[in-house]
């Protein structure tokens, strides 16, 4: 057919053009390529707004936004530091407990579990991944905090804290709210990412690798451990990678129970703060203009962060499911 | 010494085998706990009052938050209202009309917007809806939800579209349809249960989104006529009243969380029990 041939407007003329119009594929396809150019448009404009509108804050602190650890609204004397340290150290914990449980689950599914079986525990956590940060927060609240404050906190002070390095980070009053707290409920909220890529990254493997491995003599731990996933390492990686921007961004459970106090300190039992608890916080109540400029700013920065993220992760999944990782 | 090696291995394959089991019925248990946690805390709050009352004064038990299940809905409807045509019509030119180059960059902006984290949509409709009319608005809450529905939609959209095999496109254009009326009248059709699926999905997560929420729509104790008002919604009610220092409010968070989290579980429980049957138009 001649109109499923290239789409232009230029050759043929206007009546030609005319006629093509007339058909309506033209008209359905500059329609649709329209309100896909939108998502472009709305995505710069994004960019854009956040850029222009933390000009103030910009223009007053340059790099040093990043490095100051004061945050004083009412001398309008704004520094990114202590957010940023608290978005990392609690992505950080959140990692730390997330990983190894995500990767340990994901292996079950993907090499152990019946194919039924995988099936319904991974929509299970499918589901777990669908639930309302607000209501992991809830849960914070209510169920996590007390039992940081009565039962862990104290266990953990107990035993690490007096571990020679190890200790640092378990020292000091315990309030229940903290970074240990808030990087303990983002673990179960990234968990979810890293089992279902990791899963799918682990059934890409071939079989052959697992036969070859096990007809050397190696036991199903060691065929996995040794070959099936590093075979899927760079995928492996890059759901790390999404469940760190996940934890990165996330805002509303980590606001409910991190504490709120911009602070940096090395103990995981204090409080602190994160980029995007500041912002849910303090955004309603930003009076001044630096002030909203500011929290713009830390906007900004939380984009590149999850942008820089998101990008390395995409990339790390496509090449392992293309190209097989790393078979050596 | 070698037999002692053997033992030593098959030990550790026993042990760390039985411990990714461990965990994941781990996770999994934690899902039931989150379940268990809300439907029995929650059950013992919810009344109907809850659904048929606006909140009460501070200091005074009882009312409910039907102004915020009212509020959700508006801002549902506004967000699918903004973000749903964008999304079907950007789904259907990646998977019908798009190139490669354009494509791909369309698909990883796409991509880049469902990894933006949610309190930085909030900025950004903030900056575009209640900066230049300087007051919080339903509309803004549906801007910023209407922002986050947009990628999950094409994809989805695009996902389906392209699992309706080839040889029906072939066979309307074999009888004369142009390209558009073959994806009116037959493409689309035949993928209809699998794009509904795919924007209840994605109504069913910006339903459970606050952070863009909380300085777009605001909050309002009362009702909110119209659609220019600070409104109220079911999870900034959750929010606000379970960072209260008031026992009532919390009782109430606990029952708007497990109303919440059945809407939500219900939304993608039943999409994927009418996928699994067939409706996603994956048969032919």
């Amino acid at each position: 057919m001649d109109r499923a041939a290239p789409r232009r407007f230029d050759g043929g003329g206007p009546r030609a053009f005319l006629h093509r119009l007339g058909h309506g594929d033209e008209v359905a396809h500059v329609l649709t390529l329209t309100f896909a150019a939108g998502i472009l448009l709305l995505t710069s404009g994004l960019v854009y707004e956040l850029w222009v509108n933390s000009h103030l804050s910009r223009a007053k602190f340059g790099w040093l936004f990043f490095w100051t650890r004061t945050w004083d609204p009412i001398f309008d004397n704004f520094g990114a530091a202590p957010f940023i340290y608290g978005t990392l150290v609690t992505s950080i914990v959140s990692l730390v407990i997330a990983v190894p449980l995500g990767l340990a689950a994901a292996i079950f599914l993907s090499e152990l579990a019946p194919r039924r079986m995988s099936d319904t525990i991974s929509f299970l956590i499918d589901l777990l991944a669908a639930v309302p940060s607000v209501i992991y927060g809830l849960l914070g609240i209510f169920i996590v905090v007390p039992l940081m404050r009565t039962t862990v906190g104290p266990i953990l002070i107990g035993s690490l804290g007096h571990v020679p390095v190890l200790g640092k980070f378990f020292k000091g009053p315990n309030y229940g709210v903290g970074f240990l707290t808030a990087g303990v409920v983002l673990a179960i909220m990234v968990v979810p990412f890293i089992i279902s890529v990791s899963r799918e990254v682990l059934l890409t493997v071939p079989r052959e690798q697992r036969e070859a491995a096990l007809a050397l003599g190696a036991t199903r731990w060691e065929a996995t451990w040794k070959v099936v996933v590093p075979w899927a390492r760079t995928g492996i990686l890059g759901s790390v990678f999404l469940a760190l921007a996940r934890a990165l961004g996330e805002t509303m459970a980590v606001t409910m129970v991190i504490g709120n106090d911009p602070k940096i300190a090395a103990s995981l039992f204090a409080p602190g703060y994160t980029i995007a608890a500041v912002i849910a916080n303090e955004f309603t109540e930003a009076t001044g203009d630096l002030y909203l400029s500011a929290l713009i700013e830390l906007g900004l920065v939380l984009f590149l962060m999850t942008f820089i993220l998101n990008g390395l992760a995409r990339l790390l999944i496509v090449a392992t499911e293309r190209g097989g990782g790393h078979p050596s | 010494m070698s037999r002692m090696l053997l033992i030593w291995r098959k030990s550790l394959n026993v042990v760390m085998l039985t411990l990714t089991g461990v965990a994941a019925f781990g996770v999994v248990a934690v899902l039931f706990l989150i379940l268990g946690y809300l439907v029995w805390n929650g059950g013992k709050s919810l009344n109907l009052d809850f659904f048929t009352q606006l909140p009460k004064p501070v200091g005074e038990t009882g009312g409910g938050m039907a102004n915020a299940i009212v509020g959700s809905l508006k801002l549902l409807l506004l967000a699918a209202l903004m973000g749903l045509p964008v999304g079907l019509m950007a789904g259907v030119y990646l998977a019908e009309f798009g190139g490669k180059t354009f494509s791909y960059v369309i698909r990883y902006t796409t991509d880049l917007l469902n990894g933006v984290p949610s309190i930085v949509i909030g900025i950004f409709a903030y900056s575009l809806a209640v900066l230049p009319v300087r007051h919080f608005s339903a509309v803004a809450g549906g801007v910023a939800l209407g922002i986050m529905v947009i990628p999950i939609t094409v994809r989805s959209t695009e996902e389906f579209l392209r699992a309706v095999p080839g040889s029906l496109r072939e066979g309307a254009m074999a009888l004369g349809a142009s390209k558009w009326r073959t994806i009116a009248t037959v493409v689309l059709p035949a993928a209809k249960g699998g794009i509904i699926t795919g924007v209840l999905l994605a109504l069913a997560r910006v339903a459970g989104e606050t952070a863009p929420l909380l300085f777009t729509a605001f909050s309002n104790r009362f009702w909110s006529p119209g659609w220019g008002q600070p409104i109220a919604s079911l999870p900034v009610m959750i929010y606000t009243y379970a960072i209260a220092p008031y026992d009532d409010w919390h009782r109430q968070a606990w029952a708007a969380g497990l109303v919440l989290l059945a809407l939500v579980l219900v939304a993608n429980i039943g999409t994927r029990v009418v996928l699994s049957r067939g409706g996603g138009g994956r048969s032919t």
